[in-house]
């Protein structure tokens, strides 16, 4: 037996959520007295599928072949699965990001395997497996147990501190045939946002409500981002009334994300924009209001105009980082 | 063409969850059930869809796993302008449950477009969409944020980590719905709602199967530590923390 985790890709690069994974992964194997194996799908150079096996990967598998250009969910589903099963691979992992919530169903329909998504740490109990995941967009936590054989889950990003290792995994590079039948997706236009970091891949956000009072004041949140090598965000209203792009919407129904630091600016703090920032490491709020709700998820904390506040905290990150 | 929405009976996303039994079961207790927001953005734009006569969409079908409970919650959904609803007679027990059982439906009367919301806002799962596709054995696309209809041809957005592709798939197919698919959900108008009461509900009985997983029981999140308050005027004493004792920056 093993466990597989696999390792998608982004023009040929990891990424950290990669690390975190395969992290998971082997930590994983090694309660269960076992080792992982991460599988690559795509053209990824020999030198960045070593860097899996520094993070505790024994094997890393590589299929590559023009027709996995495209992600195409049954597709991919289908390589995996067969390699699940060439490798007797009893868990599954993936990232919970938008491939692995693709693609973790279909496989769990294909292996008969119970499938649990964003789950956020090792599991408790191996017998029977029980893991633990957010629920209720996190205002409660649920113990799942999952009681087929092989078992799939997709895991949490940010959820899981790196392990490096002297570790060497060996590359296997695996010959595929491919059933070009099963590819129906075409893509017909890429649309990539350049030279921003991505708010799901950042480690620190800055993010601004409605008590920014206008578009035109984001001038100073940019520069604090900027400063600090952070993404920006903004809440559903400011997105809704499109004084920032759409992309940027955390919560409940916009994106999910986790980072190191998060500073809510002007934010109140509903119960469904907490929702999606709640797993945040550390908070910062400034709102003028003190009885704002964001104040009771905020490690750190402002009473004040955001405008009067922001110059001066810009000021305070230039003197340090001068420093 | 045909459109099924899957949709999801949840409690209202302010709710203030509780647990009862051990910390085994919701308590639900005073909850106002919703349909799944993600489900019913999925629905306003299949409504959207039929509304212009060129993408020739000939009906929108709800199709609902829940007992009959859940019935004043698939009300809703016809009252936006769904035109007839499916539902499965049973608790959703778990995602590959519930995929399982919309798919016995659809294998009998099959549908050109499905709809899935991409969570649900309860389980928060993402499991339902990519697994009843398998089920039937149809191709999915995840992440949609547009869906649109150019000479017969469905043209979707999807999300991708830092920007978006525009596909084309053939039908039929499962569409797995995030936000962007429709600005605002509709609103029943009272013409809606009461036309809604007369709509039908064809109620089919479940098939049995085994569950790949189940909840043990529920927890509730760690209480925050009480927020530190620092002085407007002294924002460098936050950035000192955030260096050297939070460690963040």
């Amino acid at each position: 037996m093993s466990v597989l985790v696999f390792t998608e890709n982004w023009d040929g690069k990891f990424k950290k959520l990669s690390f975190e994974i395969v992290s998971y992964a082997s930590k994983l194997a090694e309660k269960l007295g076992t080792f992982s194996i991460a599988l690559s799908i795509g053209n990824v150079e020999k030198t960045e599928l070593e860097r899996l096996g520094k993070y505790g990967a024994g094997k890393v598998i590589n299929v590559s072949d023009n027709l996995l250009n495209i992600l195409d969910n049954q597709v991919y589903s289908s390589v995996i699965a067969q390699i699940v099963k060439k490798e007797d691979a009893k868990v599954i992992i993936l990232a919970c990001n938008n491939t692995g919530k693709a693609i973790a169903p279909r496989l769990s329909v294909k292996l008969k395997a119970g499938a649990a998504s964003c789950v956020s740490k090792l599991p408790d109990s191996i017998d029977p497996f029980i893991v633990f995941k957010k629920v209720h967009s996190g205002n409660a936590f649920a113990n799942i147990r999952i009681n087929t054989d092989i078992k799939i889950l997709t895991l949490a990003q940010n959820s899981f501190e790196l392990i490096e290792s002297e570790n060497h995994a060996t590359i296997e590079n695996l010959p595929f045939q491919i059933d070009a039948t099963l590819l129906k997706t075409q893509v017909k236009e890429v649309q990539k946002l350049t030279g921003k970091i991505l708010l799901t891949d950042a480690d620190i956000v800055v993010s601004g409500g409605r008590g920014m009072k206008s578009p035109d004041n984001w001038a100073p949140l940019i520069e604090l981002a900027d400063l600090l090598g952070a993404a920006t965000a903004c809440t559903r209203p400011v997105s809704d009334e499109g004084w920032r792009p759409h992309e940027e919407h955390t919560g409940q129904t916009g994106k999910i994300i986790a980072p190191n630091l998060y500073f809510a600016i002007g934010i109140s703090g509903s119960t469904q924009h907490i929702a999606g920032v709640s797993s945040s490491k550390c908070i910062v709020a400034i709102n003028i209001d003190k009885d704002a709700p964001v104040f009771e998820v905020a490690r750190y904390g402002i009473v004040g105009d955001a405008m009067k506040v922001l110059p001066r905290l810009v000021e305070a990150v230039k003197e340090i980082k001068n420093k | 063409m045909k459109i099924l929405v899957c949709i999801s009976n949840v409690p209202d996303t302010t709710t203030k969850v509780k647990f009862v039994d051990d910390f085994k079961r919701l308590d639900t207790t005073g909850i106002q059930w919703i349909i799944n927001p993600w489900d019913e953005l999925s629905l306003t734009r299949a409504l959207e869809l039929k509304d212009n006569p060129s993408n020739g969409i000939q009906c929108v079908t709800i199709a609902h796993v829940g007992l009959i409970t859940t019935e004043p919650t698939i009300r809703k959904g016809l009252a936006i302008g769904a035109d007839d609803a499916i539902r499965i007679n049973t608790e959703p027990s778990d995602a590959n449950f519930v995929a399982a059982q919309l798919a016995e439906v659809i294998k009998a009367n099959p549908y050109d477009i499905i709809l899935c919301g991409i969570e649900s806002s309860d389980y928060n799962g993402s499991n339902v969409g990519g697994m009843l596709a398998e089920y039937l054995e149809y191709p999915s696309v995840s992440a949609v944020s547009e869906l649109r209809i150019e000479n017969g041809q469905v043209i979707i957005n999807r999300e991708i980590d830092g920007g978006k592709e525009v596909v084309t798939i053939p039908v039929p197919f499962v569409a797995i719905v995030q936000k962007g698919i429709a600005r605002e959900p509709r609103i029943a108008s009272m013409r809606g709602i009461m036309t809604a009461r007369t709509k039908p509900i064809k109620v089919s009985e479940p098939i049995t199967l085994d569950l790949f997983t189940e909840v043990v029981n529920f927890e509730m999140p760690k209480p925050h530590p009480t927020c530190k308050f620092i002085d407007p005027e002294n924002p460098k004493l936050l950035v000192e923390l955030l260096q050297n004792e939070a460690k963040v920056i």
